[in-house]
Protein backbone atom coordinates (compact mmCIF):
# COMPACT_ATOMS: atom_id res chain seq x y z
CA UNK A 1 0.00 0.00 0.00
CA UNK A 2 2.89 2.54 0.78
CA UNK A 3 5.13 3.26 -1.82
CA UNK A 4 2.99 2.74 -4.67
CA UNK A 5 4.76 3.51 -7.19
CA UNK A 6 2.62 1.95 -9.60
CA UNK A 7 -0.17 4.81 -9.94
CA UNK A 8 -0.50 5.54 -13.27
CA UNK A 9 -2.05 8.85 -12.51
CA UNK A 10 0.90 10.04 -12.03
CA UNK A 11 2.65 11.07 -15.28
CA UNK A 12 5.95 12.50 -13.20
CA UNK A 13 6.50 15.62 -15.50
CA UNK A 14 9.73 16.79 -15.34
CA UNK A 15 9.08 20.26 -14.59
CA UNK A 16 7.73 18.88 -10.75
CA UNK A 17 9.70 19.87 -7.98
CA UNK A 18 11.74 16.46 -6.37
CA UNK A 19 10.96 16.24 -3.07
CA UNK A 20 7.04 16.41 -3.79
CA UNK A 21 7.44 12.79 -5.61
CA UNK A 22 8.72 11.60 -2.04
CA UNK A 23 5.44 11.33 -1.22
CA UNK A 24 3.90 7.86 -0.73
CA UNK A 25 0.06 7.22 -0.36
CA UNK A 26 0.60 5.84 3.29
CA UNK A 27 2.35 9.30 3.92
CA UNK A 28 -0.08 11.38 2.12
CA UNK A 29 -3.08 9.44 4.23
CA UNK A 30 -0.93 9.81 7.43
CA UNK A 31 -0.17 13.87 7.36
CA UNK A 32 -3.60 14.40 6.64
CA UNK A 33 -5.25 12.71 9.45
CA UNK A 34 -2.58 13.89 11.79
CA UNK A 35 -4.30 18.01 10.00
CA UNK A 36 -7.63 15.99 10.77
CA UNK A 37 -7.11 15.34 14.38
CA UNK A 38 -5.28 18.01 15.41
CA UNK A 39 -6.82 21.60 13.36
CA UNK A 40 -8.95 22.66 15.56
CA UNK A 41 -10.34 26.39 15.26
CA UNK A 42 -9.70 26.38 11.42
CA UNK A 43 -7.78 24.19 9.05
CA UNK A 44 -5.86 26.12 7.00
CA UNK A 45 -2.88 27.38 9.34
CA UNK A 46 -2.62 23.41 9.87
CA UNK A 47 -2.07 22.45 6.12
CA UNK A 48 0.26 25.46 5.73
CA UNK A 49 2.24 24.40 8.65
CA UNK A 50 2.17 20.40 7.32
CA UNK A 51 2.17 20.42 4.00
CA UNK A 52 4.59 23.74 3.22
CA UNK A 53 6.57 23.96 6.47
CA UNK A 54 7.04 20.51 7.75
CA UNK A 55 6.86 18.36 4.91
CA UNK A 56 8.07 20.94 1.87
CA UNK A 57 5.58 18.89 -0.14
CA UNK A 58 4.52 22.45 -2.03
CA UNK A 59 6.36 25.54 -1.68
CA UNK A 60 4.35 28.96 -0.17
CA UNK A 61 3.75 29.99 -3.45
CA UNK A 62 1.51 26.59 -4.78
CA UNK A 63 0.39 26.78 -1.48
CA UNK A 64 -1.65 30.16 -1.84
CA UNK A 65 -2.17 29.30 -5.64
CA UNK A 66 -3.74 26.09 -4.59
CA UNK A 67 -6.00 28.03 -1.56
CA UNK A 68 -7.51 30.59 -4.08
CA UNK A 69 -8.40 27.67 -6.45
CA UNK A 70 -10.31 25.76 -3.31
CA UNK A 71 -12.23 29.49 -2.31
CA UNK A 72 -13.15 29.66 -5.47
CA UNK A 73 -14.68 26.03 -6.11
CA UNK A 74 -17.78 24.39 -4.50
CA UNK A 75 -16.80 22.89 -1.61
CA UNK A 76 -14.88 23.22 1.78
CA UNK A 77 -11.54 25.12 1.74
CA UNK A 78 -9.82 22.16 3.63
CA UNK A 79 -11.55 19.04 1.55
CA UNK A 80 -10.41 21.10 -1.85
CA UNK A 81 -7.06 21.36 -0.21
CA UNK A 82 -6.59 17.97 0.36
CA UNK A 83 -7.95 16.99 -3.22
CA UNK A 84 -5.67 19.45 -5.11
CA UNK A 85 -2.43 18.54 -2.59
CA UNK A 86 -3.43 15.09 -3.17
CA UNK A 87 -3.46 15.40 -6.91
CA UNK A 88 -0.35 17.28 -7.05
CA UNK A 89 1.59 14.35 -5.37
CA UNK A 90 -0.10 11.15 -6.59
CA UNK A 91 -2.92 11.78 -8.34
CA UNK A 92 -6.34 10.83 -8.11
CA UNK A 93 -5.06 7.87 -5.32
CA UNK A 94 -3.08 10.49 -3.47
CA UNK A 95 -6.57 12.85 -3.59
CA UNK A 96 -8.78 10.05 -2.01
CA UNK A 97 -5.83 9.02 0.43
CA UNK A 98 -5.80 12.97 1.86
CA UNK A 99 -9.70 13.71 1.86
CA UNK A 100 -10.41 10.42 3.99
CA UNK A 101 -7.68 11.43 6.06
CA UNK A 102 -8.56 15.07 6.51
CA UNK A 103 -12.32 14.01 7.03
CA UNK A 104 -11.74 11.02 9.29
CA UNK A 105 -11.18 11.91 12.69
CA UNK A 106 -13.99 14.89 12.64
CA UNK A 107 -16.34 12.91 10.97
CA UNK A 108 -15.69 10.21 14.27
CA UNK A 109 -15.75 12.60 16.66
CA UNK A 110 -18.88 14.49 15.32
CA UNK A 111 -20.77 10.54 15.18
CA UNK A 112 -20.12 10.04 18.71
CA UNK A 113 -21.41 13.94 19.36
CA UNK A 114 -24.66 12.92 17.88
CA UNK A 115 -25.49 10.16 19.56
CA UNK A 116 -24.74 12.02 22.73
CA UNK A 117 -26.21 14.86 21.85
CA UNK A 118 -29.76 12.56 20.50
CA UNK A 119 -29.68 10.60 24.05
CA UNK A 120 -28.72 13.75 26.46
CA UNK A 121 -29.22 16.75 24.39
CA UNK A 122 -32.02 18.08 26.33
CA UNK A 123 -30.35 18.07 29.74
CA UNK A 124 -30.47 21.42 31.38
CA UNK A 125 -26.96 22.12 31.56
CA UNK A 126 -26.27 20.59 27.95
CA UNK A 127 -29.39 23.51 26.55
CA UNK A 128 -27.70 26.30 28.42
CA UNK A 129 -24.11 25.13 27.37
CA UNK A 130 -24.97 24.73 23.99
CA UNK A 131 -26.99 28.22 23.95
CA UNK A 132 -23.67 29.79 24.56
CA UNK A 133 -22.12 27.77 21.87
CA UNK A 134 -24.08 28.73 19.35
CA UNK A 135 -23.76 32.42 20.14
CA UNK A 136 -20.22 31.91 19.97
CA UNK A 137 -19.92 30.29 16.58
CA UNK A 138 -22.13 33.40 15.54
CA UNK A 139 -19.24 35.51 16.63
CA UNK A 140 -16.80 33.21 15.19
CA UNK A 141 -18.73 33.23 11.43
CA UNK A 142 -18.80 37.22 11.61
CA UNK A 143 -15.26 37.31 12.44
CA UNK A 144 -14.71 35.42 8.93
CA UNK A 145 -16.57 37.86 7.34
CA UNK A 146 -14.67 40.65 8.11
CA UNK A 147 -11.56 38.86 7.98
CA UNK A 148 -12.69 37.31 4.56
CA UNK A 149 -13.84 40.91 3.39
CA UNK A 150 -10.19 42.55 4.31
CA UNK A 151 -8.57 39.80 2.56
CA UNK A 152 -10.17 38.77 -0.80
CA UNK A 153 -12.01 42.02 -2.20
CA UNK A 154 -10.14 43.52 -4.96
CA UNK A 155 -12.52 46.83 -4.74
CA UNK A 156 -15.49 48.95 -2.73
CA UNK A 157 -17.81 48.34 -5.35
CA UNK A 158 -16.99 44.59 -4.14
CA UNK A 159 -19.59 45.64 -1.09
CA UNK A 160 -22.89 46.10 -3.03
CA UNK A 161 -22.18 42.20 -4.12
CA UNK A 162 -22.14 41.51 -0.84
CA UNK A 163 -25.08 43.62 0.28
CA UNK A 164 -27.24 41.81 -2.87
CA UNK A 165 -26.63 38.59 -2.06
CA UNK A 166 -27.72 38.79 1.60
CA UNK A 167 -30.95 40.28 0.32
CA UNK A 168 -31.66 38.23 -2.21
CA UNK A 169 -31.27 34.64 0.37
CA UNK A 170 -32.25 36.28 3.23
CA UNK A 171 -34.82 39.17 2.36
CA UNK A 172 -36.14 37.58 -1.01
CA UNK A 173 -35.71 34.40 -0.65
CA UNK A 174 -34.26 33.47 -3.72
CA UNK A 175 -32.62 30.11 -2.51
CA UNK A 176 -28.74 29.81 -2.56
CA UNK A 177 -28.68 28.80 -6.18
CA UNK A 178 -30.37 31.45 -7.84
CA UNK A 179 -28.25 33.88 -5.79
CA UNK A 180 -25.25 32.67 -6.42
CA UNK A 181 -26.24 32.65 -10.40
CA UNK A 182 -27.87 35.88 -10.74
CA UNK A 183 -25.31 37.62 -8.49
CA UNK A 184 -22.37 35.82 -9.01
CA UNK A 185 -22.74 36.48 -13.14
CA UNK A 186 -23.28 39.88 -12.10
CA UNK A 187 -20.20 40.16 -10.41
CA UNK A 188 -18.11 38.12 -12.40
CA UNK A 189 -19.22 40.48 -15.46
CA UNK A 190 -18.10 43.17 -13.51
CA UNK A 191 -14.87 41.64 -13.28
CA UNK A 192 -14.40 41.12 -16.71
CA UNK A 193 -11.03 41.22 -18.24
CA UNK A 194 -10.37 44.80 -19.22
CA UNK A 195 -8.54 45.69 -22.36
CA UNK A 196 -5.26 46.85 -20.58
CA UNK A 197 -4.18 43.48 -19.23
CA UNK A 198 -2.72 43.16 -16.02
CA UNK A 199 0.25 40.63 -15.98
CA UNK A 200 0.03 38.04 -12.99
CA UNK A 201 -3.77 37.77 -13.11
CA UNK A 202 -3.71 36.52 -9.27
CA UNK A 203 -2.59 38.92 -6.58
CA UNK B 1 -39.18 5.28 5.93
CA UNK B 2 -35.86 4.80 4.25
CA UNK B 3 -34.73 7.88 3.93
CA UNK B 4 -31.32 7.12 1.84
CA UNK B 5 -32.28 8.66 -1.60
CA UNK B 6 -33.44 11.72 0.17
CA UNK B 7 -30.18 11.93 1.88
CA UNK B 8 -27.83 11.84 -1.29
CA UNK B 9 -30.14 13.95 -3.13
CA UNK B 10 -30.27 16.50 -0.37
CA UNK B 11 -26.16 16.84 0.50
CA UNK B 12 -25.11 16.36 -3.05
CA UNK B 13 -26.98 19.24 -3.73
CA UNK B 14 -25.74 21.37 -0.71
CA UNK B 15 -22.47 20.04 -1.58
CA UNK B 16 -22.58 22.15 -5.47
CA UNK B 17 -23.71 25.63 -2.67
CA UNK B 18 -20.80 25.47 -0.72
CA UNK B 19 -18.81 28.34 -2.86
CA UNK B 20 -16.31 29.81 -0.57
CA UNK B 21 -17.29 27.56 2.58
CA UNK B 22 -19.83 25.41 4.37
CA UNK B 23 -22.10 28.02 5.79
CA UNK B 24 -22.73 29.07 2.23
CA UNK B 25 -25.40 26.22 1.64
CA UNK B 26 -26.55 26.83 5.66
CA UNK B 27 -30.15 28.41 4.64
CA UNK B 28 -30.71 25.34 2.30
CA UNK B 29 -29.58 23.02 4.75
CA UNK B 30 -31.85 24.31 6.79
CA UNK B 31 -35.11 24.21 4.65
CA UNK B 32 -33.87 21.31 3.57
CA UNK B 33 -33.01 18.70 6.93
CA UNK B 34 -35.40 21.04 9.28
CA UNK B 35 -38.95 21.93 6.85
CA UNK B 36 -38.57 19.68 4.38
CA UNK B 37 -37.85 16.47 5.53
CA UNK B 38 -37.64 17.29 9.43
CA UNK B 39 -34.99 14.92 10.48
CA UNK B 40 -34.06 17.45 12.97
CA UNK B 41 -35.41 20.67 14.74
CA UNK B 42 -33.81 24.15 13.82
CA UNK B 43 -32.42 24.75 17.14
CA UNK B 44 -30.66 20.69 16.76
CA UNK B 45 -29.64 21.98 13.73
CA UNK B 46 -27.55 25.23 14.99
CA UNK B 47 -26.67 22.97 17.90
CA UNK B 48 -24.96 20.65 16.32
CA UNK B 49 -23.29 23.30 13.66
CA UNK B 50 -22.36 24.90 16.89
CA UNK B 51 -20.34 21.90 18.16
CA UNK B 52 -18.98 21.15 15.32
CA UNK B 53 -17.01 24.23 15.53
CA UNK B 54 -15.33 22.56 18.20
CA UNK B 55 -14.37 19.72 16.61
CA UNK B 56 -11.31 19.34 14.38
CA UNK B 57 -10.98 18.83 10.53
CA UNK B 58 -13.33 20.33 7.65
CA UNK B 59 -15.93 22.47 9.47
CA UNK B 60 -18.97 20.80 8.05
CA UNK B 61 -18.83 17.27 9.61
CA UNK B 62 -21.97 17.68 11.43
CA UNK B 63 -23.65 16.22 8.90
CA UNK B 64 -22.52 13.40 9.45
CA UNK B 65 -25.10 13.25 12.65
CA UNK B 66 -27.63 14.54 10.25
CA UNK B 67 -27.21 11.52 8.48
CA UNK B 68 -26.74 9.16 11.62
CA UNK B 69 -30.26 10.02 12.65
CA UNK B 70 -32.62 9.96 9.41
CA UNK B 71 -31.48 6.94 8.59
CA UNK B 72 -30.60 5.38 12.09
CA UNK B 73 -26.77 4.18 11.88
CA UNK B 74 -23.45 4.22 10.33
CA UNK B 75 -24.69 3.73 6.76
CA UNK B 76 -26.71 6.87 6.95
CA UNK B 77 -23.51 8.76 7.92
CA UNK B 78 -21.24 7.43 5.26
CA UNK B 79 -23.92 8.03 2.90
CA UNK B 80 -23.96 11.77 4.01
CA UNK B 81 -19.93 12.25 3.82
CA UNK B 82 -19.55 10.59 0.06
CA UNK B 83 -22.76 12.52 -0.89
CA UNK B 84 -22.11 15.78 0.43
CA UNK B 85 -18.19 15.58 -0.17
CA UNK B 86 -17.90 13.18 -3.37
CA UNK B 87 -19.28 16.08 -6.12
CA UNK B 88 -17.29 18.72 -4.84
CA UNK B 89 -14.20 16.96 -4.88
CA UNK B 90 -14.66 15.31 -8.32
CA UNK B 91 -15.05 18.86 -9.75
CA UNK B 92 -11.91 20.14 -7.56
CA UNK B 93 -10.00 17.01 -9.08
CA UNK B 94 -11.12 17.97 -12.37
CA UNK B 95 -9.98 21.27 -12.18
CA UNK B 96 -6.76 20.57 -10.46
CA UNK B 97 -5.50 18.96 -13.72
CA UNK B 98 -6.93 21.67 -15.84
CA UNK B 99 -6.50 24.90 -14.36
CA UNK B 100 -2.59 25.29 -15.35
CA UNK B 101 -3.95 25.36 -18.65
CA UNK B 102 -6.55 28.16 -17.90
CA UNK B 103 -3.85 30.29 -16.69
CA UNK B 104 -3.63 32.77 -19.52
CA UNK B 105 -7.32 32.51 -19.51
CA UNK B 106 -8.19 36.31 -18.63
CA UNK B 107 -11.84 35.11 -16.88
CA UNK B 108 -9.98 33.14 -14.76
CA UNK B 109 -9.23 35.89 -12.62
CA UNK B 110 -12.86 37.48 -13.40
CA UNK B 111 -14.20 34.17 -12.11
CA UNK B 112 -12.02 34.75 -8.84
CA UNK B 113 -12.84 38.07 -7.99
CA UNK B 114 -16.48 38.25 -8.92
CA UNK B 115 -17.06 34.64 -6.81
CA UNK B 116 -15.31 36.43 -3.61
CA UNK B 117 -17.72 38.99 -2.74
CA UNK B 118 -20.78 37.00 -3.70
CA UNK B 119 -19.09 33.75 -1.27
CA UNK B 120 -18.86 36.46 1.48
CA UNK B 121 -22.21 37.46 0.67
CA UNK B 122 -23.36 34.01 0.96
CA UNK B 123 -21.43 33.11 4.00
CA UNK B 124 -22.84 36.29 5.73
CA UNK B 125 -26.93 35.12 4.84
CA UNK B 126 -25.78 31.79 6.40
CA UNK B 127 -24.61 33.58 9.78
CA UNK B 128 -27.86 35.32 9.81
CA UNK B 129 -30.21 32.61 9.21
CA UNK B 130 -27.87 31.12 11.76
CA UNK B 131 -28.35 34.17 14.09
CA UNK B 132 -32.64 34.28 13.63
CA UNK B 133 -32.22 30.88 15.92
CA UNK B 134 -29.04 31.26 18.07
CA UNK B 135 -29.23 34.85 19.31
CA UNK B 136 -32.41 34.87 21.23
CA UNK B 137 -31.62 38.02 23.46
CA UNK B 138 -28.92 40.30 25.03
CA UNK B 139 -27.35 37.79 26.54
CA UNK B 140 -26.37 35.77 23.71
CA UNK B 141 -26.17 39.38 21.22
CA UNK B 142 -23.17 40.07 24.26
CA UNK B 143 -21.29 35.94 23.31
CA UNK B 144 -21.57 36.71 19.55
CA UNK B 145 -20.05 39.86 19.90
CA UNK B 146 -17.61 39.37 22.15
CA UNK B 147 -16.42 36.70 20.24
CA UNK B 148 -16.28 38.93 16.93
CA UNK B 149 -14.35 41.32 18.47
CA UNK B 150 -12.16 38.97 20.62
CA UNK B 151 -11.27 37.26 17.07
CA UNK B 152 -10.78 40.84 15.37
CA UNK B 153 -8.04 42.31 17.96
CA UNK B 154 -5.91 39.22 19.26
CA UNK B 155 -5.16 36.12 17.56
CA UNK B 156 -6.73 33.35 19.57
CA UNK B 157 -7.67 29.68 18.39
CA UNK B 158 -11.54 30.11 17.75
CA UNK B 159 -12.07 26.78 18.76
CA UNK B 160 -11.19 28.01 22.34
CA UNK B 161 -13.63 30.78 22.16
CA UNK B 162 -16.74 28.19 21.46
CA UNK B 163 -15.68 26.43 24.42
CA UNK B 164 -15.37 30.13 26.17
CA UNK B 165 -19.14 29.88 25.15
CA UNK B 166 -20.30 26.53 26.20
CA UNK B 167 -18.72 28.00 29.87
CA UNK B 168 -20.85 31.17 29.71
CA UNK B 169 -23.79 29.63 28.88
CA UNK B 170 -24.06 27.72 31.71
CA UNK B 171 -22.78 29.84 34.07
CA UNK B 172 -25.56 32.36 32.22
CA UNK B 173 -28.51 29.95 30.94
CA UNK B 174 -28.86 27.60 33.76
CA UNK B 175 -32.28 27.38 35.66
CA UNK B 176 -31.94 28.46 39.04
Amino acid sequence: MSNAALNPAVESPPAAPPVAAQASIAQIFLEFLIIGATSFGGVVPYLRGSLVTKRGWINDKEFVEMLSISQSLPGLNATNMAILVGEKLRGAVGSIAAIIGICLPGAVLMYIVGIFYRIHGDHVWITAALKGVAAAAVGLILSTVVSMSKKSLSGKFDFVFIALTVIAVNRLHLGVPRTLIAVGLLAILFHRPRKQQKESGTQ
Amino acid sequence: MNQIPALIRVFAYLSLLTVGGGMAAFPELKTLTVEVHKWLTFPQLIHLYSVGQMAPGPNMMMIVAIGQWAAGGLLGALIVLIAFFGPTAVLAFIVARGWKKLEKWPWRTSIQEGLAPVSIGLLLAGCFTMAKGAITGVETAAIAVGVLLILLHYKINPALLVLGGAVIGVLSFMPK
